[in-house]
């Protein structure tokens, strides 16, 4: 038999094309093909710097990219990720759609008990005890919760943001994927001020969700019911056009979607009052921006040897990530403080640690990484306008795609950097920016500013770990 | 006296303002530019020793070697800075020139909405249309890198050292099921379509394609076709272990396949080690099977010379056999004294087929590419240093008939190696040999090369056998 160019001949035209080279380590070598007029891009290659043995991290580094599985099921994930194709479809109390009991409590980011609870978290857990009619006072309400069940609201197909704190009575956004018939679910949001999502427990509060349940959500239902499924990828897509993050600013998107929804609403009984409110909350459509990454976050799990982060959330404690290849196990760290600008006479010392699920936002490829979207909040955040275009251009090193609907109209009508890859943020220690409120750490204080922060570098190098020991390795 | 200072995230230690230990936490250059730097320092008047690394365990090791009491807290990806000096003002001196130095790839604010550089091999290559990656990240890293750039489908050139065989195991075989060419791990040489990459000689565009397991062996028959005419098509490297039994000869066999599709490839000379026997069987029968004829020079006991092995790829193609130039020393020179011959080599092949051909006669050869003299430095062909050292010390003080050293040529080679020979061989109580292996058209300019080594006193010979020879002859004859 004669070997052909068919059989390994062509090496991706070697020998035919003219030499371009990308160039990774010393740069004398990278100097002498520029010598030679060769047109090379130079990595700005660092070593892999992450808490642990160098020793270690390589070899782990080298074992999860061996799998010979990872190319497969990434691109699996990221094809799954990519395609949801999220609609608003029903408004229903959690009770009825989510695997929830009375006396039970969900709560955004990893597990976490009430010991180790922060203070926002309590606050939250104690404002709905209190509108579930389980305690009469805030003191009755710890000692219920001492006990009570905890669960993180991702082992239930939802988000919520801050405290991210769901109770059976509370009515949730039913977001379905056109597509595969996935369903992820998110709490309605209940504006700024003294909120349950930043630990205020008051009677206004209470009150609120007693509307909330009793008004407005019925009033949505009959809407969305009556329009149909609402695209909310659409409104997503044409909000980044219109200066929206959908982590941090959901100006636009609220106003595209108050718009969709104003004929039905006027219609539907209490929809005066429910369109007042949804177009009087800037923040109205955060909750459906995180339904929809949950959605498609959640069609991307359980790729065995996919290093994608299908989840990133925080519950005021612990910063934890899930990743496409490991399944439900969670990895986690201390959570930050975020780096920002303080409302008022708040300063860092009022802050409590990172919270919320709202990072599925960040998961998705839209919040800090679609931050050179929002030029108009970076102030905000304590930023300028080039910083945020270096956010955003920055994540394309740690992430496998660019958006296919999500587009930056400053970077050229790019896509939004998507996908994050486990192995990329170990190997270049960029880690994932996210674009965030801060919670006063005392309960009740509600939000204190909003700025940027980072998940700790370990949970990254433990999801690392894991993948690598349970890799598959060729021959 | 001594302070230390973290509050500029800096850590310093200054004792009797003539030693400095700085660590720099985050500020990572590769190690060629910090050996470089170091050693611009070192060579500042008044600066008695100083050294520039990441601090890694072996570099932590080779400082305190050096007399610094290492920094206990830095940690591999922290920059270290060590210099003493005679004096204040000398220290101070020298690290703002160290400063300097550094700077200079510092980062440069970009412009509003330009991209930052790309931070791996993957994402660098959805940037250009490339053909080929090079890689020369530390060898532990080399593999993440490497399997960015064939799951972008480039072929990959791991210059880098130190690579584990299981990874490298590994990238062959996905390069092999994706059709690309893994050239390496700790590959020097190659040269595709008359660019070279990693260290390579300027060299004309022939009929004669090289598959290579060796770096200088690959750069000795290049050049000396060269300057017969022939020139090469192409030149593949394949890394010092891919015949060995556990590669199988993985990439010699793509490259083989890849120089066979090649109309411009009329002849295929695989320049390696004798393989392992098993590995040798599966190369030649698949030599069998291509169109175009394969030679193989493999340098052994028993086998024979580059240099012998070019004249029979000559004649294969029907190119005449130059007389091989060589440069008599054009001035007197201390007569060979009574003993052994001295080999110094910065190229492992050539170091070896000297050491085959001296066979019988009393000789000493040192390869200061070998890991022993790399550790925490860069290779001779970049930083001579250690070599030139020794060299001086056997040309004056030694027990060698005559000293046998090669200088190679070529793109990534030191800039005018013969600028640091020239006073050292000038002060040589014995011959000097020297084996040249480059080209005309090469960067440093072989002739001139071999003028100025010449002029100081000593032999020089484009062919590292005949230099070796005439080496040879004159430890036989004292």
């Amino acid at each position: 038999m004669r070997l052909t160019e068919e059989n390994g001949g062509g090496l991706g035209g070697l020998l035919t094309r003219d030499v371009r080279a990308v160039t990774a380590g010393a740069s004398v070598l990278a100097d002498a093909l520029g010598e030679q007029a060769v047109p090379v891009e130079a990595v700005d290659w660092r070593p892999p710097s992450g808490p642990g043995d160098a020793d270690d991290l390589a070899r782990d580094l080298a074992v999860v990219m061996g799998d010979r599985r990872r190319t497969e099921a990434d691109a699996q994930a990221v094809r799954r990720m990519l395609g949801a194709r999220p609609h608003l479809v029903d408004v229903r109390p959690a009770h009825e759609v989510l695997d929830i009991e009375r006396g039970a409590f969900l709560h955004a980011g990893p597990p976490l008990t009430w010991d180790r609870a922060s203070g926002p978290m309590r606050g939250a857990l104690i404002g709905a005890a209190l509108l579930e009619d389980l305690a009469a006072t805030p003191e009755d309400a710890e000692r219920v919760l001492r006990t009570a069940p905890l669960d993180p609201c991702h082992h239930h197909r939802a988000v919520g943001p801050m405290a991210g704190v769901v109770s059976p009575s509370m009515w949730m956004f039913v977001v379905e994927d056109a597509e595969s018939g996935g369903t992820a679910y998110c709490s309605l949001n209940e504006g700024l001020g003294k909120v349950l999502r930043y630990g205020a427990y008051g009677p206004e509060v209470i009150e609120r969700l007693r509307w909330m349940a009793g008004s407005l959500g019925p009033a949505l239902r009959d809407a969305v019911r009556a329009h149909g499924p609402v695209d909310l990828r659409a409104i997503m897509a044409q909000a980044l056009h219109m200066g929206d993050e959908l982590h941090n600013r959901n100006r636009a998107a609220t106003s595209l979607f108050v718009r969709e929804l104003a004929g039905d609403l006027a219609e539907a009984t209490g929809g005066a009052e429910a369109l007042r409110f949804a177009a009087g909350n800037d923040h109205f459509f955060l909750n459906l921006a995180m339904a929809s990454g949950k959605l498609s976050a959640d069609a991307a799990r359980d790729l065995p040897g996919s290093s994608l982060v299908v989840a990133m959330a925080r519950n005021g404690t612990d910063f934890g990530v899930q990743v496409s290849g490991t399944g439900d196990r969670w990895f986690t760290g201390p959570a930050g403080v975020p780096d920002g600008l303080y409302l008022g006479s708040y300063g860092p010392a009022d802050a409590n640690p990172d919270i919320g699920d709202s990072t599925i936002t960040e998961t998705t490829g839209v919040g800090g990484f679609a931050m050179a979207a929002a030029p108009a909040i970076v102030r905000f955040i304590g930023g300028e306008v080039p910083d945020a275009l270096a956010a955003t251009q920055r994540m394309y090193e740690i992430t496998f795609a660019e958006h296919p609907a999500f587009q930056v109209p400053i970077l050229d009508f790019r896509g939004t950097p998507v996908g994050i890859d486990v192995t990329k943020v170990v190997r270049t220690g960029v880690r994932p920016v996210v674009n965030t409120g801060i919670a006063g750490r005392v309960a009740g204080t509600g939000q204190v500013g909003a700025g940027l922060v980072s998940p700790p570098a370990e949970v990254f190098t433990q999801a690392l770990h894991a993948l690598a020991e349970q890799a598959t390795i060729g021959s | 006296m001594s302070g230390r200072d973290r509050g500029n995230g800096r850590g310093i230690l200054v004792t009797e303002h003539k030693e400095l230990i700085e660590v720099r936490p985050g500020a990572y250059h590769d190690s060629v530019t910090l050996m470089r730097a170091g050693r611009r320092v070192a060579e500042r008047p008044g600066v008695t020793a100083a050294m520039t690394a990441m601090a890694t365990a072996v570099n932590l090791d080779l400082l305190a070697d050096m007399g610094f009491t290492p920094p206990h807290d830095a940690r591999p990806d922290d920059l270290v800075v060590a210099i003493r000096a005679d004096d204040a003002a000398a220290l101070e001196t020298a690290r703002a020139a160290l400063d300097e130095l550094l700077a200079a790839r510092s980062e440069t604010p970009l412009a509003f909405g330009a991209p930052p550089p790309a931070r791996t091999t993957g994402s660098a290559a959805r940037r250009i249309d490339a053909t080929v990656a090079l890689v020369s990240v530390p060898g532990p890293y080399a593999f993440a890198e490497a399997m960015d750039a064939l799951d972008a489908g480039l072929n990959v050139m791991v210059f880098s050292d130190n690579v584990p065989v299981e990874h490298e195991l590994e990238l062959k075989e996905t390069a092999a099921r994706r059709g690309l060419l893994v050239m390496g791990p700790d590959c020097g040489t190659a040269v595709i379509g008359g660019v070279g990459l990693g260290f390579a000689n300027a060299v004309r565009p022939g009929r004669i394609g090289l598959v290579a397991a060796s770096g200088t062996g690959a750069q000795q028959v290049m050049s000396l076709l060269e300057e017969a005419g022939a020139g090469v098509s192409h030149v593949l490297g394949v890394g010092g272990r891919d015949l060995s039994a556990e590669i199988s000869g993985r990439s010699t066999l793509q490259a083989l396949r890849a120089l066979d599709a090649d109309p411009a490839t009329e002849l295929i000379v695989v320049v390696s080690k004798p393989p392992a026997r098993e590995v040798g069987d599966l190369i030649r029968s698949a030599a069998r099977r291509l169109a175009t004829p394969v030679r193989f020079g493999l340098l052994g006991e028993g086998g024979e010379d580059l240099t012998t092995v070019v004249e029979d790829a000559l004649g294969a193609v029907g190119v005449p056999v130059p007389s091989w130039p060589s440069w008599p020393p054009s001035r007197r020179v201390h007569p060979p004294r009574r003993g052994p011959l001295r080999g110094l080599f910065a190229g492992g092949t050539l170091c070896e087929e000297a050491a085959i051909i001296a066979g019988s006669t009393p000789h000493e050869m040192t390869d200061f590419g070998d890991d022993r003299y790399t550790r925490g430095r860069a290779h001779p062909m970049i930083d001579p240093t250690l070599r030139l050292e020794r060299l001086a010390a056997d040309t004056t003080g030694g027990e060698y008939a005559a000293v046998l050293i090669d200088v190679v040529l070529g793109h990534g080679a030191e800039p005018d190696p013969a600028a640091t020979l020239v006073p050292v061989i000038q002060d040589a109580k014995v011959p000097v040999v020297v084996s040249l292996c480059g080209t005309s058209g090469d960067p440093q300019g072989r002739d001139r090369q071999a003028e100025a080594l010449a002029a100081a006193g000593a032999a020089v010979f484009s062919s590292n056998a005949a230099a070796t020879r005439y080496a040879v002859s004159l430890a036989e004859g004292s």
